[in-house]
């Protein structure tokens, strides 16, 4: 019962700051301290609020502001110059990073898995879904459980004669552009249908519905019998939800697991610019929908404290910072990649 | 004799009660009458300018899409097709079902509370817990639906789909959020408003009225329904009007529980969209070239609300004529 009582709660306070996309801000004795303030994705948000916040503690007089308004928000917020960083799922495409003035320096913080979580009370172990089974279903093809593309992968389980019902995101956010990048490489279908996107146009039909941020589709999902959607994995690790095991490109059933993240990480050379993607990854027990997330940082800034300060901060979220990926659902970045991005940032002034 | 009147500049004309007003009063007094003069025309000043201000920004999508924008369905960023005929439909189905549920209510809680059916106390009591409930936020509103009302309406649901089917309300089954959940909830929220409002009209119905009405024998239903509620009905469709414009706006509670979903049904279980709550949704990462789309969205949900409240005191002008003579 308690516990009953508690998730709302949690998810109202939650659900409240994500909405009112208020950072708290508390004033700070020190005068010399120096203040970051960064927008965007909600994805890495539980992680990213944990780094500052120990960062701050650890380290007196940088205080550092984050807004989780999303990653279109957080782009829109770094072309216009009102933050000195931000971050997005989907980094940033050519037009969008012609519009800022002086460019950008993008940098992979962490790694996240999109996982497919669901609702389906009676079922014990975890739902295989194959290639075919998942994309059919966020086309609307494949409209009940106990449809034989899915039945095929799941012997012996007894699948319910239940309607799906499939959650995707009502606003425009950078893990549907993850999950749509990944169903796009998986199916022509999908790729010349909805598309890939940050928002993308879902079949209509009454058994698609929409909900707001990570959070609404998490809630939405947990109370609906039948559903499935798309989330991060902390978010769904978070409610206690089944996820699906999915057909990797190996053909391998891969339950979304920590290691099984890093080993698609793994296959990935990480290029100059810092755009990595892998809508799907080779390794046999790659978890197929795995994405870097990123801080976009700019080359220079006119207070040359507050680049020092932000460099250290980023080193910090390097090295100590990455300890406490995995312990809330994120995949820590591999050697190679820390490297990288440690050289990367001699370009920031 | 040598009491001799003061002269007004000395004493600034205060020396006696019935002096004329001061140059500070008659300026105070100017003043104030100018100040609340021009307040109000800036009230007025200030539709204007959010008129203008969001036409402006919506001429692009005026310009490209025209009237195709308010007949079409589809909402498309990749290939620019946008259309907002499912949500003109989803705002005006889920605020008029919130309508007549929350204004049934909002009534029978006004007559409950003014009629002398509780003792003075309890009713106070009773009076303030409704209007308590204009002070939930929105978004508790919204999880309130999520956790709460859907599993309710669940079984209901499933039952009315399962055995009235045929029935084009209950055309589809309920997957969760929906038009019923949305609307549900959205009368509990309009509920102090229209509660209040009533209450206040069925209080200023004079009591002689009611003691008339009695005194030729009526029973005191046939008083409330003969008399109290036909002379308070101005003030009660004026509640309704206002309880109207606000499920009209209604925005996050309906963004968690309408489903989102660009599509238009009769049906009371399947999901749906408002204009309030696709801009909710689409605003905050809208880029340049969803803007002035999502702008002129936000004028026809303005065009909507400003109708519905014209009709609203056309409707109240005649009717106020037609009972004028029970006063």
């Amino acid at each position: 019962m308690l516990c009953r009582l508690a998730f709302p709660f949690v998810a109202i306070t939650a659900l409240a700051a994500a909405i009112a996309g208020c950072s708290s801000s508390t004033s700070s004795g020190s005068v010399e301290s120096i203040k970051l303030q960064g927008s965007g994705a909600s994805f890495p948000a539980p992680l990213y609020g944990r780094w500052f916040k120990e960062y701050s503690g650890a380290v007196n007089g940088v205080r550092i502001d984050y807004q989780a308004k999303g990653s279109g928000g957080g782009i829109k917020d770094f072309i216009e110059h009102t933050v000195d960083f931000a971050a997005s799922d989907a980094a940033m495409n050519d037009e969008e990073i012609g519009q800022v003035d002086g460019g950008v320096v993008l940098l992979p913080m962490t790694a996240g898995s999109v996982v497919l979580a669901y609702n389906l009370p009676k079922l014990k172990s975890p739902l295989k879904l194959s290639r075919e089974a998942y994309v059919g279903i966020f086309l609307g093809k494949i409209s009940s459980w106990d449809d034989a593309a899915i039945a095929k992968s799941n012997d012996g389980v007894e699948l319910p004669k239940l309607p799906i019902t499939v959650v995707q995101r009502a606003d425009s956010s950078g893990t549907t552009f993850v999950f749509t990048n990944h169903l796009s490489a998986v199916s022509e279908e999908f790729k010349n249908g909805p598309g890939v996107g940050k928002s993308v146009n879902w079949p209509s039909s009454d058994k698609f519905i929409a909900a707001p941020k990570n959070d609404g589709v998490t809630a939405t999902i947990k109370q609906t019998p039948g559903a499935i959607g798309y989330i991060e994995f902390g978010f769904a690790d978070q409610a206690k939800l089944p996820m699906a095991n999915l057909e990797s490109k190996a053909g391998k059933f891969v339950s979304p697991s920590l290691d099984n993240a890093k080993a698609a990480l793994a296959g990935v050379e990480m290029p100059a610019d810092m755009r990595a993607w892998l809508p799907d990854p080779e390794a046999d027990s790659a978890y197929p929908i795995v994405s870097y997330t990123w801080l976009l940082c700019y080359p220079k800034y006119e207070d040359t404290a507050k680049a020092d300060a932000l460099k250290e901060m980023i080193i910090w979220c390097l090295n100590e910072g990455q300890n406490s990926s995995a312990e809330m659902g994120y995949v820590p970045l591999p050697a190679n990649v820390v490297e990288a991005v440690t050289a990367k940032l001699d370009s920031i002034q | 004799m040598n009491h001799t009147l003061p002269s007004e500049s000395e004493f600034g004309g205060e020396a006696s009660i019935s002096a004329p007003p001061s140059k500070f009063d008659v300026f105070a007094d100017r003043g104030f009458r100018s100040a609340t003069a021009m307040f109000a025309w800036l009230t007025v000043a200030l539709v204007f300018l959010i008129v203008y201000e969001v036409g402006g920004s919506a001429m692009p999508a005026i310009q490209k899409h025209g009237v195709g924008f308010l007949t079409t369905q589809t909402w498309d960023l990749q290939s620019e097709q946008f259309g907002v005929l499912p949500e003109i439909w989803g705002t005006l189905y889920s605020s008029f079902l919130a309508l007549i549920i929350g204004g049934f209510f909002g009534i029978s809680i006004a007559i409950f509370l003014t009629q002398d059916f509780l003792p003075r106390k309890i009713e106070w009591a009773f009076k303030n817990i409704v209007e308590l409930l204009a002070a939930i936020p929105s978004v508790v509103y919204g999880l309130w639906g999520i956790f709460v009302v859907i599993p309710m309406l669940r079984p209901t649901a499933t039952w009315l789909h399962e055995n009235l089917g045929w029935i084009p309300f209950f055309g589809t089954s309920l997957s969760g959020p929906g038009m019923l959940p949305a609307a549900l909830v959205l009368a509990i929220m309009i509920l102090p408003t229209v509660s209040a409002i009533s209450r206040d009209s069925l209080n200023n119905v004079p009591n002689r009225l009611k003691e008339a009405a009695v005194g030729l024998g009526a029973t005191r239903w046939e008083a409330i329904f003969g008399v109290i509620l036909p002379t308070a009905s101005k003030g009660i469709f004026g509640a309704l009007v206002l309880g109207f414009g606000r499920a009209l706006g209604e925005t996050m509670a309906l963004a968690m529980l309408v489903g989102n979903s660009n599509q238009m049904s009769i049906s009371l279980f399947s999901p749906g969209n408002t204009l309030a709550a696709l801009l909710a949704n689409h605003f905050p990462e809208a880029g340049k070239d969803e803007e002035p789309v999502l702008m002129y969205a936000a004028l026809v949900l303005l065009a909507i609300t400003l109708l519905v409240n014209i009709c609203g005191a056309f409707v109240l002008k005649r009717a106020s004529r037609r009972t004028a003579g029970s006063h």
